[in-house]
C-alpha cells in the first residue's frame, strides 16, 4: 500500500528532508550501549562456541551484529504525520544509517578499551579479559577499535539502505537472514527430522562438521530463501490479519476448517516422523498450549488478571501424585492412570473435583475485587498454596520440600505412556489439549461466553444486563482451574516426580506471557505464543529449541513482552475482538473510507 | 395499582445528601419524566432503583417487592431494565451481540449443553438471536442488516443511544429507565427518539421513567412530571402545572427578587 502512495506523488517535485540528526546521535549511542550490554551480561562469550556459518560467524557474535543494522534501519527511519506524503528516500538514509552505525561501533570501541583497560571480573563475572580477547579477535586494541566502528559503520549503512531499497528486495533480503539463521539454529531439529525420513544426507551436507552452515551450504539457503522472499506476496502480517476481518464470516468459517484439519492431520503424522527431542519439545508446547487455554478464559475472555494460575496446575499435580505414587501416604494400589480402565477415569474426576473446589475456594473471596487488586491478590493465593505443599505442617501428606516421587506412568489399555517415551506423551497431551481447546471454542460463542465478553468489557453494565457477576466469574475461574489441573495430571505423569518449586510464581508469569503475545482472548494466539516462547525459547524449567538460549531465556522474553507491547499490542494472532479494540482508528478510518461506516444524518459521529 | 411504589427514600453520601426522602410511584403504561437541575439526585434515584446503590432508609416495591436490598441483576431478572446518562456499550462486541448479551437472565442453558451442542442449545441460540433481530428492527433500518455485525463503537452517538434502548428491551423488561436519553442528540434525532418513548408504551407496553433535561421531550413524552431539587420532590403533576410552578423556576433560574438585589 505504501508503494503504491509513494508512486501517486510525484517524487521528483519534492527534496528529500535533512537528517534528523538529533535522532542518529540518539540511536547510535543506544546502539553501542546495547552492543555493550549484550558483551556484558555474556552472551558473546557463552554463543561463541555455537557456529551459524562455520567457521567464520558464531551467534555470539550475530547476537552483536543485529545491532547497528537495525538502529541504523530505525535512525533512518522518518516519522510521519498522517496525511503528509511519504517521505522521499535516498542518500539522507544511506547518511543516516552509516553515522548510526559508526556512533555504535565507536562507543562499543570505547567499551573494549575501557574493559581491557580495568579488569571488571570481580563484579561483573564477564567483563574479562576473556571477552577482550573474543572481541579484539586477538589482534591489538587499535585494530581491533577501526575494525569495530568501520564494521559497524558499514552494518549501519546496510541497515539504513534497507530503508532505500524497494519492499521487494527488503523482504528477499530479511527472507535471505532468516533463512540462514533459521536453518542454523534449527540443526537439531533438521538432523532430527531427516533422520525420520531417512534423508540424513541432506542434513550432512548442510552442516559442517563442527556445527553450523558451511560457507556453501549457507550461501545456497540464503539465495533459496531469498528468492522465496522475493516472490512471496508482500503483504506483513497485520495487513493479512485485516483482510481476514473483512472476509465474509462463512469464507472464513471455511479457511479455519481447512486449516483446523490440516493441523489435526499434522499433529497425528508428525511425531512419527520426528525424533525423540522434537516430540518432547512439542510436548512440552502443548502442556503450555493446555494451561494457556485455562488462562485465555480467566484473562482473555472474561478480563480478570490470575497471577496465581500455577496454584491450580500444583493442585492438579499434587492430587495425581498422592494418589498414584507409591512413597505417598494415601497411594491406593488400585488406581493407576489407565485410560482404558474405570480406574484411571476415577483419577481424572478426582482430579477435576479438586481443581473446582481449589477455583471455588481461591475464587469465592477474591471475585468481587477488580483489575489491579485482584492481580496482587491471586498472586498471593499462588504462593500461599506452593507454601502450603512446601510446608512441614502437610509434609506427612504432601513430602514437603522432598514431593512426592515415582510417580507411574500413565497407560492406555496395555501400551504405556512413560514420561520417558515423548510420542506417547505428545499424543496423550494432543488429545487433551485438542479436547480444550474444543471447549475454549465452544464457549466462546455461546451465551457464557458472551456473558464473560460483557464482563471484560464492562462489569456494571453487565450486572444491569442482568449478568449475575459473581456466579459468571467464578464459572470462568473454575473453567481456568479444570484446565490446568489437567496440565498438572499431564505433567505429574510426564516428569515422574513433582516438588513445590515446580510450581514457582515463574510459570504462572510465563503462561500469562504465553496468552498476551499469542493474543489474549484468541485461541489460535494461545497456540502460536506457545510455539514461539515454550517450543523456541523454553519454559520456566524446559528446555527450548534454542537451547543455547537457556541462561538468556527471561532477558528475551522480556525483550520480547516489550517489543510487543510497543509494536504489536493485540498479540501474533490475536482475536479479532482485540484486533478491533487496539486498532479501532485504522478500522473507522478504513470503514470510513470504504464509506460502510456510519451514513447518519448530519455526519455526526 | 403502581408498579414502582417508593416510600421515605433516603440516600446520603458523606456530607451530600442525595436522596432525602422522596416518595414516588407510577402506574403502568404511564411515562413519568424526572426533572431538576444537576446534581439534584436525579441519576443517584436510578441508581438505587436498580441496586447499585442501596438506600439508607426507605421501600421500593416493584410489583409489591421489596426490592431494595436486592442485587442489580436480580432486579434485571424481575423486570426493570435501565440506560445511562455516559452511553456504556459493549463497544469492541457486535451490535447483536449487545442485544444479545442483554437477553442472559432469559435464557439458561449451561456449559455442558453449550459444550455438547444439543438441540436445545441450539434452539435457544437461535431463539436469542431471532429476539435480538426483532428487537432491532423496532429501530426502523437504523440498526439492521450490515449493522448487525459491526462493533458498537463504529455507530454515531445517536445510533449508540438506541442501541442502548434496543439492550435494554432485550432483558423483556416492564419497566424501563431511561437515564437523559436525546443528551447531545441534534433537534431532528431527538424529534425521532421522543416518537420512539411514546412507542416504547404504545407498541411494546413498557412503563417508562425518563430523567430529560430537554423541556420539548418532558412536555411531549410525559403524563406525569416529578421535579427533584436537592435530593427532594420539590413538584409533582402534569407538565402545564409543573412548568407555572414558582418552586421549579425558583430551581432552575433562581429566586428574582435576589438577583435583583444582588
Amino acid at each position: 500500500m505504501t508503494d503504491t502512495l509513494e508512486r501517486a506523488v510525484a517524487p521528483e517535485a519534492r527534496t528529500p528532508n535533512p537528517v534528523e540528526w538529533s535522532k542518529v546521535q540518539k540511536w547510535g549511542v543506544l546502539g553501542g550501549l546495547t552492543m555493550s550490554f549484550i558483551a556484558a551480561i555474556g552472551m558473546v562469550t557463552s554463543l561463541d562456541r555455537r557456529l551459524i556459518v562455520s567457521p567464520w560467524l558464531s551467534l555470539g557474535f550475530v547476537t552483536l551484529l543485529w545491532v547497528p543494522v537495525a538502529y541504523g534501519f530505525i535512525a533512518a527511519t522518518e516519522d510521519v504525520p498522517d496525511g503528509k506524503p511519504a517521505p522521499v528516500k535516498g542518500e539522507r538514509d544511506l547518511v543516516a544509517g552509516l553515522v548510526t552505525g559508526l556512533l555504535s561501533g565507536l562507543f562499543f570501541s570505547f567499551f573494549i578499551v575501557v574493559i581491557d583497560a580495568i579488569d571488571f571480573t570481580d563484579i561483573f563475572r564477564n567483563l574479562g579479559p576473556k571477552l577482550v580477547e573474543l572481541l579484539t579477535f586477538g589482534r591489538s586494541l587499535g585494530v581491533a577499535t577501526v575494525l569495530w566502528t568501520l564494521g559497524s559503520g558499514v552494518l549501519g549503512l546496510v541497515g539504513g539502505a534497507l530503508k532505500v531499497v524497494p519492499r521487494k528486495t527488503r523482504a528477499a533480503l530479511s527472507a535471505a537472514v532468516v533463512g540462514v539463521l533459521g536453518v542454523a539454529l534449527l540443526e537439531i531439529i533438521v538432523t532430527d527430522i531427516t533422520q525420520g525420513l531417512r534423508i540424513e544426507f541432506v542434513a550432512d551436507w548442510i552442516y559442517a562438521l563442527n556445527g553450523g552452515l558451511t560457507t556453501v551450504s549457507g550461501a545456497v539457503i540464503a539465495g533459496l530463501s531469498g528468492v522465496l522472499g522475493w516472490r512471496s506476496d508482500q503483504r506483513t502480517l497485520s495487513e493479512r490479519r485485516l483482510e481476514r476481518m473483512n472476509l465474509d464470516p462463512d469464507v472464513r468459517l471455511r479457511k479455519n476448517i481447512i486449516a483446523a484439519i490440516i493441523t489435526i492431520l499434522a499433529v497425528i503424522f508428525l511425531p512419527m516422523i520426528l525424533g525423540g527431542l522434537t516430540n518432547e519439545l512439542l510436548a512440552n508446547v502443548g502442556l503450555f498450549v493446555l494451561m494457556g487455554l485455562g488462562l485465555n478464559i480467566v484473562v482473555g475472555s472474561a478480563g480478570l488478571l490470575d497471577l496465581g494460575y500455577v496454584a491450580f496446575f500444583a493442585v492438579g499435580a499434587y492430587t495425581t501424585a498422592v494418589l498414584t505414587s507409591p512413597l505417598s501416604p494415601y497411594w491406593v494400589p488400585q488406581l493407576t492412570l489407565n485410560f482404558l480402565s474405570w480406574e484411571g477415569w476415577l483419577i481424572v474426576a478426582i482430579v477435576l473435583v479438586m481443581a473446582a473446589i481449589a477455583g471455588i475456594v481461591v475464587g469465592t473471596p477474591v471475585i468481587r475485587l477488580r483489575g489491579d487488586y485482584l492481580a496482587i491478590v491471586t498472586l498471593g493465593f499462588g504462593e500461599i498454596v506452593r507454601i502450603l505443599f512446601l510446608s512441614d505442617w502437610l509434609a506427612p501428606y504432601f513430602g514437603g520440600a522432598q514431593g512426592i516421587l515415582n510417580i507411574p506412568s500413565a497407560a492406555l489399555g496395555p501400551v504405556a505412556i512413560k514420561g520417558t517415551s515423548s510420542q506417547a506423551m505428545f499424543y496423550l497431551i494432543s488429545v487433551l489439549a485438542g479436547i480444550a481447546i474444543y471447549v475454549a471454542w465452544r464457549l466462546q460463542g455461546s451465551r457464557t461466553g458472551r456473558a464473560w465478553t460483557a464482563l471484560r468489557e464492562d462489569e456494571d453494565v453487565a450486572e444491569a444486563m442482568g449478568i449475575n457477576t459473581t456466579a459468571v466469574k467464578l464459572t470462568a475461574f473454575v473453567m481456568g482451574a479444570i484446565f490446568a489441573s489437567m496440565a498438572g495430571m499431564v505433567f505429574a505423569v510426564k516428569v515422574g516426580s513433582i516438588f513445590p518449586n515446580s510450581f514457582k510464581l515463574l510459570v504462572s508469569i510465563i503462561i500469562l506471557v504465553v496468552v498476551i503475545v499469542g493474543g489474549m482472548g484468541s485461541i489460535p494466539g494461545v497456540i502460536v505464543g506457545s510455539v514461539v516462547l515454550i517450543g523456541i525459547l523454553g519454559g520456566p524449567t524446559q528446555p527450548g529449541l534454542l537451547q543455547e538460549f537457556g541462561e538468556f531465556k527471561l532477558l528475551i522474553y522480556g525483550a520480547i513482552l516489550v517489543a510487543m507491547m510497543l509494536k504489536r499490542p493485540e498479540g501474533l494472532w490475536p482475536s479479532l475482538r482485540r484486533q478491533r479494540e487496539l486498532h479501532q482508528d485504522d478500522l473507522s478510518q478504513d470503514a470510513w473510507l470504504r464509506e460502510t461506516a456510519d451514513q447518519d444524518e448530519g455526519g455526526d459521529s | 395499582m403502581p408498579i414502582l411504589e417508593i416510600t421515605d427514600l433516603r440516600k446520603g453520601f458523606g456530607g451530600v445528601q442525595a436522596l432525602d426522602g422522596v416518595d414516588f410511584h407510577i402506574d403502568k403504561g404511564e411515562i413519568v419524566s424526572v426533572i431538576g437541575p444537576n446534581g439534584a439526585g436525579k441519576t443517584s434515584f436510578f441508581n438505587i432503583i436498580t441496586g447499585y446503590f442501596s438506600p439508607d432508609q426507605g421501600e421500593i416495591l416493584f410489583n409489591g417487592i421489596n426490592i431494595a436490598d436486592h442485587q442489580p441483576h436480580e432486579i434485571t431478572e424481575l423486570g426493570i431494565a435501565r440506560t445511562f446518562q455516559n452511553v456504556r456499550l459493549f463497544p469492541n462486541m457486535t451490535v447483536l451481540e449487545n442485544v444479545m448479551v442483554a437477553q442472559h437472565c432469559r435464557t439458561k442453558t449451561g456449559m455442558i449443553g453449550t459444550l455438547l451442542n444439543t438441540p436445545s442449545f441450539r434452539r435457544e441460540e437461535r431463539e436469542i438471536e431471532e429476539f435480538a433481530k426483532e428487537v432491532l428492527s423496532f429501530f426502523g433500518q437504523r440498526l439492521k442488516g450490515y449493522r448487525w455485525d459491526q462493533p458498537a463503537y463504529v455507530l454515531s452517538y445517536a445510533n449508540r443511544r438506541r442501541l442502548e434502548i434496543a439492550r435494554a428491551m432485550a432483558t423483556m423488561p416492564e419497566l424501563i429507565l431511561l437515564d437523559e436519553p436525546t443528551a447531545g442528540m441534534n433537534p431532528r434525532e431527538t424529534a425521532e427518539l421522543t416518537d420512539l418513548i411514546k412507542q416504547l408504551r404504545q407498541d411494546k407496553g413498557y412503563t417508562v421513567v425518563v430523567i430529560e433535561h430537554e423541556m420539548r421531550v418532558v412536555r411531549d413524552v410525559s403524563d406525569r412530571v416529578v421535579v427533584l431539587d436537592h435530593g427532594v420532590k420539590i413538584a409533582e403533576g402534569d407538565y402545564g402545572t409543573i412548568s407555572q410552578d414558582p418552586d421549579v423556576i425558583e430551581a432552575y433560574l433562581g429566586r428574582p427578587a435576589e438577583a435583583k438585589n444582588g
